[in-house]
């Protein structure tokens, strides 16, 4: 019958209106400054940098490689490379970045740039309240704002920063032992009569290849 | 029996006016009218839009405005101040002029219908002897500022709304003014005051609303339908669909200028609402002979207060027709519908026998409806399609 569809639609909408006053399940609004759903494990927003140890500027692993900023698809990640150089993770000396900005206001969260980074030195962050009301200077996050601990990335990325720390330990422990192995020739070679001064210098520089590689 | 509180503000009138040489009394005494209409009309505009966006957000399972002031209630301060304050944009080969005037067309339009709505017993501002047509006339202008609106916005959006409420505004007026005729055959007049007074009776406890009627329950059902229609309220809101042409006639307007447009709807919502009430509904008449002392000014308002809340609630759950539907629908139901209700008013008012015109005239409504509903609801049967030569 004609209206009949009118009526059941009606007596639905009523019923969730009602319903909705009375059980709390119904409403799936989320009151967001005071209630928050937490981030689920694969969010991502925007970049950070990750350090180790407990000192931000000498645990950076960015060794300002600038192959982020070439990647970046809007160019929203400035660098320049440092005049000195500071010892990286595995104790090898590595220029690191002197300015590191990246645009928030730019930024599309793409994660092109954690892609591409061969040191696992930037990663993603769940913090999403970006926004200030210093619309120059407040959207650029220098390298100290985008500076987050390791412990921070195992918070809000556990399985992804266990991972990342199993493969940069196992690197390490491969390098250490080549170092070992190298060092130890080079000792053989040392003890070896008549040696040239020259050699053992030589020898050296191999290990710190390897790191370049990683 | 008129209580004080019943006559509470012809008796402000009367004061305020005692102030004024006899010269001045009438003149005072209207523009205290106007001040009045221009005060509570919007401030009930304010609290329909409040309801609206509070009880679509419970129909849909959501909080709603709950932000500003408690429980939101301060949201349409909120909504009215981001209006004022926004940029008034006008776009580059607008027709200025005419850009500027469809706004107060259409909100000057909408405030003079009020000016014959019997608001409470002795509460009229004008008591025409044709008050229903000036409503209906008034009305019809607000189609022109739609137009001006469309047209003069130089967009092809715009324009394309403006046709669309133009055409559906005038497929709906027809049914809108011939439900009434109904009620103009019955009571005899033209005069929305006089039209009250002759549903302010009570048999027992209970009253003679025309909408007990057969006829008057089909004019009202009707009615509710062309004025939702009428008003551009959904499902009849494709003049401003926004999934399909932005905001209609009015994606050029901005700021206050939009705001006059929203005041002009809502505010025209009211008033369809208050000429529903008066014809059907009785009026500021009180719904029970026992509830008479409550003011006759509250009775109207909480009727055209609940018939928004309905206008509310169809919009939380119907979706937004078809144009061919839309115009199907108002030509071949609503126009044949108020045709035979026409017939059946003219029974009514002839035959004598109580009984007998009872059934009759609700056989024939009843039946009429179900057989128009068989008629409009018989589709053309589609088979799955058979391939002869292609198995
Ligand atoms: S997430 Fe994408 S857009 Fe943002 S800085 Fe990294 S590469 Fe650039
Ligand atoms: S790719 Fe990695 S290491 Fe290279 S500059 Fe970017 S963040 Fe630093």
């Amino acid at each position: 019958m004609l209206g009949e569809g009118i009526l059941k639609g009606l007596a639905e909408t009523a019923k969730n209106f009602a319903g909705s006053y009375v059980s709390k399940e119904r409403l799936t609004t989320v009151q967001y400054p005071e209630e928050r759903i937490p981030t689920s494990e694969s969010a991502r927003v925007f970049p950070f940098l990750v350090y180790d140890g407990p000192d931000w500027e000498a645990g950076l692993r960015c060794v300002a490689c600038q192959i982020c900023e070439k990647e970046c698809p809007p160019k929203c990640i400035y660098i320049e490379k440092s005049k000195d150089k500071k010892p990286d993770y595995v104790g090898k000396l590595q220029i690191y970045p002197a300015r590191f900005d990246i645009d928030v206001s730019v930024c599309m969260s793409c994660q092109i740039c954690v892609e591409v980074c061969p040191f696992e030195a930037i990663k993603m962050d769940v913090e999403f309240e970006l926004s200030t009301d210093d619309r120059f200077g407040g959207l650029l996050r220098n390298r100290q704002h985008l500076a987050k601990s390791n412990e921070y990335y195992h918070q809000i990325h556990p399985t992804e920063a266990s991972e990342v720390d199993a493969r940069l330990g196992e690197e390490k422990a491969k390098l250490e032992a080549k170092a070992k192995a190298a060092a130890a020739a080079a000792a053989a070679k040392a003890a070896a009569p008549a040696a040239p001064a020259a050699k053992p210098a030589e020898s050296t520089p191999k290990p710190a290849e390897g790191t370049d590689k990683q | 029996m008129i209580g004080k509180a019943d006559q509470i503000f012809v008796l402000l009138q009367h004061w305020i006016m005692g102030f004024f040489p006899p010269a001045w009394q009438a003149v005072v005494g209207i523009l205290l009218g106007v001040v009045a209409i221009l005060i509570v009309f919007p401030t009930l505009f304010a609290l329909s839009v409040l309801l609206e966006r509070k009880g679509l957000g419970r129909m849909q399972n959501r909080y709603g405005p709950n932000r500003v002031g408690p429980c939101g209630i301060l949201q349409p301060v909120a909504d009215a101040v981001k209006a004022l304050i926004k940029e008034d944009i006008v776009p580059f080969k607008a027709d200025a002029l005419v850009h500027f005037i469809a706004p107060l067309v259409l909100v000057v339009a909408v405030f003079m219908g009020f000016a014959v709505l019997p608001v409470g017993r002795n509460m009229v501002l004008v008591d025409m002897d044709a008050s229903l047509l000036f409503f209906f006339a008034m009305g019809a202008s607000t189609e022109l500022a739609v137009f001006m609106a469309g047209w003069s916005s130089h967009n092809k959006y715009s324009l394309l709304g403006a046709m669309r409420a133009v055409a559906q505004m005038i497929s709906y007026e027809v049914p809108l003014l011939m439900t009434t005729v109904v009620v103009v055959m019955i009571s005899g007049s033209l005069s929305l005051v006089k039209i009250v007074e002759a549903q302010n009776h009570f048999s027992g406890i209970f009253p003679h609303w025309y909408v007990f009627t057969p006829w008057g329950l089909a004019g009202f059902v009707l009615f509710l339908i062309a004025s939702m229609a009428e008003t551009n309220r959904s499902p009849f809101d494709l003049p401003e669909g926004e999934s399909e042409i932005i905001a209609g006639y009015f994606t050029e307007y901005s700021g206050f200028k939009f705001a006059l447009f929203f005041l002009g709807e809502y505010v025209g919502m009211l008033g369809i609402a208050g000429l529903g009430t008066t014809l059907f509904l009785g009026g500021w008449a009180a719904p029970f002979a026992f509830l008479n002392w409550v003011p006759s000014w509250f009775w109207f308002f909480a009727k055209i207060m609940l018939w928004i809340c309905f206008f509310i609630w169809m919009r939380g759950t119907m979706p937004r027709l078809r144009q061919d539907q839309l115009m199907n629908f108002a030509w071949k139901f609503m126009l044949p519908m108020t045709l035979i209700n026409l017939m059946v008013a003219a029974l009514w008012r002839f035959v004598d026998e109580a009984w007998l015109r009872w059934a009759v005239c609700w056989i024939i409504v009843i039946g009429a409806y179900v057989a128009m509903g068989r008629m409009g609801m018989r589709r053309k049967r589609i088979a799955p399609r058979r391939y002869r030569y292609a198995e």
